[in-house]
């Protein structure tokens, strides 16, 4: 295997995602070909436990939830970068000179993100509990 | 061995069916093991008619969800409500293709217990788990069902939350790899002597923290007890897939427990030493066929204790609130993850040998 | 083989983008752009940057399209009503969107011969040759990415402040 392209190990992944796709599409189209139907009003409206439906379900919610996805973003990208820094992690010495520069390197990283989950800690964000965050 | 494009195509067509109708059974087989281990730790027999044991019993349940009417509300929104069912149980079924389970065993030059070796093995994991998210979300939110939105709400922030402390979990055993392909780094973790399992990551790479904070993470993306709060049903019926019915519901199920067993596999991989035998080379084989066997059967065997440990911490433990899971997520395990990270780095580092 | 996975991606990138600009709800404009950034992933896969095409995949389409959804769903954005467009757009954007067109066409035309041509999937970038010099050569912004990272923490959180 080792003459072919290095694109030719992605094609099986590529081609798992084609036939998990197709299998997907069949399963949804088969189920609504193969069930009957008997659609009658009750049956059709949203489900509330048996009592008409009140409004419907769009309104807003709470920031917190925008929080946490902005926070998700920030945090995976640090995530992101660690990754290529552990892979290469054994061979810094090497490459740097100096036994523990990597490590450094990553303490010094890490240290700018700390102080970041520690403020937003403080700040009361991640305490879902509190109404005092300043939210 | 060269193959042409045409063979190379056709081979792995034949490798990826499969391995998904295989997925497939396990996982309609995953789901009578937890209702008949639930049903005896709940002091009762769990199915038994169906078949002898009860044996029968998913297939009875999948043909009866095929059969059952496929609902379409009012109020949903069309192709999103068709959708968000496909996404999730396409990214649970996708993540397949990269996990290696069983020994490097080529035959005519193909890998026979692995679809895509790639180098980034890893990470593809991770971005399908990160996609998989949008299933959930839209298809709370397509439902136009208040308790549908509401537990994809949840589900959406609490798997994000965990991913953080998953991804950052994996990063000590990056390093001790040094690489991001699961062959890699199931073969650091091999050993030759009898008490080979000294050297997987959970004792010899002493990344047992790093494995407890996967494990946790792992139960809530997964969206299971104690984590399960997406479909508490004493507060929200079912959760995100409350409006759906069929082959729909069916999917979001299969999806769940695709997500476990692919948890089980990773976690066998980076910290159980995946397929290898953990007593060195007794029973790990002599010959190419006795490898194979035995390497997948080690491999079946340790997925095996992930899935029985999910259903065991079901049936054990109560669930979490909101505030506790995520307070839990971001300020207890994030953390810990970076902890454990500073403390491997600098172990490693004043280990290694000066250049 | 790379000729066809780029006509196939590149066509389904073009194909989303438009997708996205055509499409009157924004939940279906957020959707068609997970699909634009998951078919680049592939293209960068195709030159041989397999790290750039994970994280493309892992920050892109995982997390920040996440927030785009989680926007578009809470706040209860609805589908926006057609307008005949804003006359900036005619007086502004189309000759600028032309004489943009033109520029990089006149470039691309008389300097065709500078270019080195690169086949796809000739060069292979591994995440360690990435990380070599990421840790060694870039190592200063590296560093200040954490920097930036902590602002954004810090105005994210004062983003979302009460109103005092």
């Amino acid at each position: 295997m080792q003459n072919h392209p290095y694109i030719w190990n992605y094609i099986p992944l590529l081609m798992q995602v084609g036939i998990v796709g197709l299998m997907t599409l069949g399963m949804v189209t088969m189920s609504w070909f193969i069930g009957r139907h008997r659609n009658l009003k009750d049956k059709l409206e949203a489900y509330e436990c048996g009592i008409p439906a009140e409004g419907d379900a769009r309104g807003r919610f709470s920031v917190r939830f925008y929080m946490v996805a902005m926070l998700f973003i920030l945090f995976d990208v640090e995530a992101v970068f660690m990754i290529p820094w552990a892979v290469i992690y054994r061979r810094l010495p090497a490459i740097t000179g100096s036994q523990l520069f990597g490590f450094w390197e990553m303490v010094v990283y890490l240290g700018f993100v700390v102080v970041g989950v520690f403020y937003v800690w403080k700040k009361g964000v991640l305490d879902w509990a509190s109404d005092k965050a300043d939210l | 061995m060269e193959t042409g494009l045409f063979t190379f195509l056709i081979v792995n067509l034949i490798k990826i069916v499969v391995v998904v109708v295989i997925l497939l059974m396990a996982v309609a087989y995953t789901v009578l093991l937890e209702r008949k281990l639930v049903g005896r730790i709940q002091n009762r027999w769990g199915p038994s008619r169906v078949g002898p044991f009860g044996l029968l019993q998913p297939l009875a349940d999948g043909a009866k969800l095929f059969l059952k009417e496929d609902l379409m509300p009012f109020a949903v929104e069309r192709p999103l409500y068709v959708l968000a069912p496909m996404i999730a149980l396409g990214c649970a079924l996708t993540s397949i293709a990269v996990i290696p389970f069983g020994a490097n065993i080529q035959w005519h030059g193909v890998d026979l217990f692995q679809i895509s070796d790639v180098s980034i093995g890893l990470l593809i994991l991770l971005g399908i788990t990160s996609v998989g998210v949008y299933g959930i979300a839209l298809s709370g939110w397509s439902s136009n069902n208040k308790y549908s939105l509401l537990g994809a709400l949840r589900a959406s922030a609490q798997v994000i939350s965990y991913e953080l402390a998953l991804g950052l979990a994996l990063v000590g055993v990056v390093m001790r790899a040094g690489s991001l392909r699961l062959r890699d780094i199931v073969n650091v973790q091999t050993g030759h002597s009898l008490v080979a399992f000294l050297h997987w990551n959970f004792f010899g790479g002493f990344q047992f923290v790093a494995f407890f904070i996967y494990l946790m993470a792992a139960y809530a993306e997964t969206n299971r007890a104690p984590f399960d709060l997406p479909e508490a049903e004493s507060e929200l019926t079912a959760g995100y897939h409350t409006e759906y019915s069929s082959m729909k519901f069916a999917m979001f199920f299969m999806a769940e427990y695709a997500n476990m067993i692919t948890v089980g596999c990773v976690a066998t991989l980076l910290f159980f030493g995946g397929w290898t035998s953990p007593f060195g080379h007794f029973l790990s084989g002599s010959g190419p066929v006795s490898t194979a066997i035995l390497s997948v059967f080690w491999f079946v065997a340790k997925v095996f204790f992930f899935l029985f440990l999910y259903i065991w911490v079901r049936g054990t433990l109560p669930r979490f609130r909101y505030d506790q899971l995520m307070g839990f997520g971001w300020t207890f395990l994030v953390p810990v993850a970076i902890a454990n990270i500073v403390v491997t780095g600098l172990w490693m580092g004043l280990s290694l040998p000066a250049h | 083989m790379h000729l066809a996975l780029f006509l196939i991606f590149g066509a389904l990138c073009v194909a989303g983008a438009l997708n996205l600009l055509l499409q009157r709800h924004p939940i279906n404009s957020a959707l068609s752009l997970i699909v634009v950034m998951s078919s680049l992933a592939v293209l960068y896969l195709l030159l041989g940057a397999e790290f750039l095409a994970a994280a493309q995949v892992i920050v892109y389409s995982g997390a920040i399209m996440v927030l785009f959804t989680f926007v578009i769903m809470l706040l209860n954005a609805g589908r926006e009503e057609r307008t005949r467009g804003s006359k900036m757009a005619y007086v502004i954007g189309f000759p600028g969107a032309a004489v943009l067109l033109a520029l990089l066409a006149d470039i691309f035309i008389t300097h065709s011969g500078e270019f080195h041509r690169v086949h796809a999937g000739e060069y292979v970038v591994s995440t360690a040759a990435l990380s070599g010099v990421l840790f060694r050569d870039l190592l200063l912004p590296f560093e200040v990415t954490s920097i930036l990272i902590l602002i954004a923490i810090l105005g994210a959180v004062a983003l979302a402040r009460k109103e005092h």
